[in-house]
């Protein structure tokens, strides 16, 4: 039976599924549900530092967008750190962690670009008993304005110089959260580790905007006819977030670092993924905003599963076994070479294969064959693209089959070599090193 | 009001108020906005789709479901009606499980077609609902057409002409246009008055006049209209009915299920509109199906409906057959009717033959069985009557005894088109009868103005 649980950076859990910090880890009562339902952490909601509480717009706060039958694929939101009183959350804090010993509880911090007001806030962080903290370094909206959140993350060398602070002034993990609204995500990544930070997490939000008003051309969410970019996640950055943790994962500075990952997970299946790319834990909020704490049920169980039915025991059996396959485009085999193959038995004859390939592609799939509406690849002309297996309807019903070496490549005419052979060694490269043979 | 249900022979207000009103409503209610992207939404807008194939008048499918599902409902209208003027008829009565439905993907994939008919009167309603006119006349051309009929194949027809720029007089022999649309089809199907709300629809583009009470062989005849317009248009439905061949089919009880059925539509207060205890229906069509069913929802206590073959012979489809179980019809087969029985001359009950398939071809097998009843009505189908088209008949073409055509719907006699139920091209289908109508008009356009 495979063991769920997770030490990340020395903060125990019992599976690696935390609540990101976010709405639903703003209060005792969420959190306690949360935990009931079987999370196995959360990062509580940004603190700020002490004073007059941070106000909120009173208007909607989040936006979004949809696939068929409406289901949420993205949300977007602008509001801000916790508005609540930072004694009133510090309190509830600290009676969470009483109350729930064996659930990682990590306290995500964002005060001004000051050492004081790190200084001053980490203390009473400590006094609850916390597991660690997390340095928002991320939300790209209205804190931002202020020279925190992401104002911070862009800048590679306030992180490091806040998390060296951070350091010097706690005995707590640090974490620090970054923003993918940078050109590399690597800079900042690194950046934290020279002011040697315990982890990094991300990603944080991207800046968005998530459709407009055509009657009142206002930007979504409206706030009396005006809006503003908020922060964009849920299954529609996964994409993004499986390639930025890629990116440090494989990063040879970064070596060792490691990394929460966050960005769109909603099923055990995502998790997983992120974890295969090197991340010893993962923080969810989306799917949770959108479905409830129960999701969690099926993320445990169908990791388990998934586990048992590959032999892994331990998370640490299978973290990072994706990694040395992410490489650049450069070293990738130009000698594998896939046919699409369309199983006719499953084929429901919508014609979206053809009508992609037709017009957008390379004519490579038949309307009919004799007469009769059927489709067939067309071997001679398909470059084994993929784009008529990702607009099929019916899952598992066109493959990309590999030829296998010594078969002809009806397109090239060329016999498939068993060889690896990559653009660093194309004959078409002027930059190509001499070719081995 | 317990009596009165179970009152023996043909009588009127068996029900309450209430279960009339219930029992008459529509069958499939529209789908509000909600519904309707959902529906819309499981649409995988196929190339070629194999449901516009499958439609007899040719409707871009997944573009109009698409213009549904992206809020742009009468985007969608536009579409269906550049294709089907009645497309609001259509969504309401098209056997769609046995054509678009039937063809789509989805039915492949997961045995749950996209709602396609639904759909459809979605958009229609929607353009309908707001009075919205897609089309305008074009220039007049100066030239006249005589549409005889105006059921679907007329409408479609006159709409078209009127369109191209010419000028329509669309003859009809009863007191309303709409043709099997108002007199034909099951009262659930077409709610409120529907049909006559779509004859203005279609008419209101201009340029059609409809002169009611006229008919070939009662004051019109091809020849004269030839003389008068430039062509015409035959869309005369079919005017017979087929007789049982069963002794005793006089008697009183024993009617035709279209004249019930017209008479149903045409009633205002079902509960004055009398029905039997017991109702027996012959026929295995689409017509058997809305009698029985119809019989059933006006109080019969026991309606059978009796078809000399097995079920997949039925023409009508399997949901309407669904349908009829569901509402409590008794569908029984292989038996033929032999003689039905009366007393003092009214009826009282019907024998039947057991049949059976021998060779292919159909044989009573000697045994015969009774059912009690105090109705029966006849639905074996309809016959094209030659006194329905006056002289013309002498020069016309027919074929398996209705009017034969071309592609085009051109008939044996120059300047003469036809179309609908009348033609040996017609399936029963008012959409076939849209489609017939839409392309003769196209054929008159062409031969006008070549």
């Amino acid at each position: 039976m495979a063991n769920l649980a997770a030490d990340f950076v020395g903060i125990k859990s019992p599976n690696p599924f935390w609540l990101a910090s976010a709405p639903p880890t703003d209060k005792a009562y969420n959190v306690t549900r949360a935990f009931k339902a079987g999370w196995g952490g959360v990062v509580w909601k940004t603190l700020g530092e002490e004073g007059p509480p941070v106000v909120n717009v009173n208007g909607p706060r989040y936006g979004a967008i949809w696939g068929a039958d409406r289901r949420l694929l993205g949300l977007n939101n602008i509001e801000l750190i916790t508005d609540r009183d930072l004694y009133v959350n510090l309190r509830e804090i600290k009676q969470i962690k009483k109350d729930w010993p064996d659930r990682a509880v990590v306290v995500s911090l964002m005060v001004p670009c000051e050492e004081q007001a790190w200084k001053a806030i980490l203390p009473l962080v400590e006094e609850t008993g916390a597991d660690g903290v997390e340095l928002n370094f991320g939300c790209p909206h209205g804190m931002s304005e202020r020279g925190m959140g992401s104002a911070v993350g862009q800048v590679p060398e306030y992180v490091e110089m806040v998390v060296r602070w951070c350091k010097a002034h706690t005995r707590m993990p640090v974490i620090t959260k970054l923003t993918p609204n940078i050109t590399d995500i690597r800079k900042p990544a690194r950046a934290a580790k020279a002011g040697g930070t315990d982890a990094v997490s991300l990603i944080n939000t991207i800046n968005s905007i998530t459709a407009i008003d055509l009657d009142t051309f206002s930007p979504e969410p409206s706030i009396d006819g005006k809006g503003t970019h908020g922060g964009y996640c849920g299954p529609a950055v996964k994409p993004i977030a499986l390639s930025m943790v890629s990116e440090i994962a494989r990063d040879a500075e970064c070596a060792g670092l490691p990394i929460s990952a966050i960005g769109g997970i909603t099923t055990w299946r995502d998790a997983a993924e992120f974890m295969a790319l090197g991340a010893g834990n993962v923080q969810v909020c989306t799917a949770a905003m959108t479905y409830g704490f129960k999701i969690v049920q099926e993320m445990i169980s169908g990791l388990e599963n998934w586990m048992d039915a590959k032999g892994h025991r331990t998370l640490a059996d299978f973290t990072g076994r994706a990694v040395a396959n992410v490489t650049d485009w450069q070293y990738l085999n130009l000698n594998y070479v896939t046919k699409a193959r369309i199983d006719q038995d499953k084929c429901i004859s919508c014609g979206r294969c053809h009508i992609a390939c037709e017009d957008t592609s390379h004519q490579a799939i038949t309307l009919t064959v004799n007469g009769k509406r059927r489709f067939e690849v067309i071997e001679e002309e398909c470059v084994g693209c993929n784009l008529c297996v990702n607009v099929c309807p019916v899952e598992g019903c066109i493959e990309m089959v590999p030829l296998a070496a010594g078969a002809v490549d009806r397109r090239t005419g060329l016999k498939v070599s068993g060889k690896f052979a990559d653009w660093t060694t194309h004959p078409n490269n002027p930059m190509a090193r001499t070719a081995a043979e | 009001m317990a009596n009165a249900r179970l009152k023996d022979g043909i009588a009127a207000g068996r029900l309450s108020p209430a279960e009339y009103r219930a029992n008459f409503a529509d069958l499939h209610p529209p789908l509000d906005e909600h519904e309707a992207r959902v529906a819309a939404d499981r649409c995988y807008f196929c190339h070629d789709a194999p449901c516009v194939t499958a439609c007899p008048t040719s409707i871009d499918i997944p573009l109009f479901i698409r213009e549904i599902a992206t809020g742009n409902p009468l985007g969608s209208a536009r579409t269906i009606f550049e294709q089907n003027i009645l497309g609001g008829m259509c969504a309401r009565v098209c056997p769609t499980e046995q054509l678009c439905e039937e063809a789509c993907v989805r039915q492949a994939a997961e045995g749950k077609p996209v709602e396609i008919g639904r759909l459809q009167r979605y958009a229609t309603d929607h353009a309908m609902a707001g009075g919205v006119q897609f089309f305008s006349r074009a220039a007049p051309t100066g030239r006249s057409v005589a549409v005889v009929g105006a059921g679907p194949a007329g409408l479609a027809c006159a709409h078209r002409l009127a369109m191209l720029g010419h000028d329509v007089t669309l003859f009809e022999a009863r007191k309303k246009a709409g043709g099997l649309n108002e007199y034909g089809i099951a009262s659930y199907k077409t709610v409120d008055g529907f049909a006559q709300k779509e004859v203005d629809y279609v008419t209101a583009i201009g340029g059609i006049e409809i002169r009611k009470g006229k008919t070939l062989g009662d004051g019109l005849t091809v020849e004269g209209l030839l003389d008068e317009y430039d062509a015409v248009f035959l869309a005369i439905g079919l005017g017979g009915v087929n007789a049982l061949g069963a002794k005793g089919e006089k008697a009183d009880g024993a009617a035709d299920a279209v004249d019930f059925i017209a008479e149903l539509r045409q009633a205002r207060d079902l509960s004055k509109l009398p029905i039997g205890r017991r109702v027996v229906v012959i026929g295995g069509g689409m017509t058997a199906i809305d009698a029985a069913v119809q019989s059933k929802l006006l109080g019969a206590e026991e309606v059978t409906i009796c078809y000399r073959r097995g079920p997949e012979a039925m023409k009508a489809s399997t949901f309407e057959q669904e349908l009829a179980a569901a509402k409590g019809v008794t569908i029984r087969h292989w038996l033929q009717p032999v003689r039905v029985l009366s007393k003092k001359g009214r009826v009282t009950g019907i024998e039947l033959e057991y049949t059976e398939e021998k060779k292919g071809r159909l044989v009573g097998t000697g045994e015969t069985l009774k059912l009690e009843c105090d109705q029966v009505f006849k639905a074996i189908g309809q016959t094209l009557r030659s006194r329905d088209l006056d002289g013309a008949a002498r020069r016309l073409e027919f074929e398996r005894g209705k009017i034969r055509t071309d592609a085009e719907g051109r008939t044996s006699i120059p300047r003469v088109w036809a179309g609908g139920d009348c033609t040996s091209t017609g399936d029963d289908l008012t959409v076939s009868a849209v489609a017939q109508g839409r392309d003769a008009a196209m054929s008159i356009h062409r031969a006008l103005m070549g």
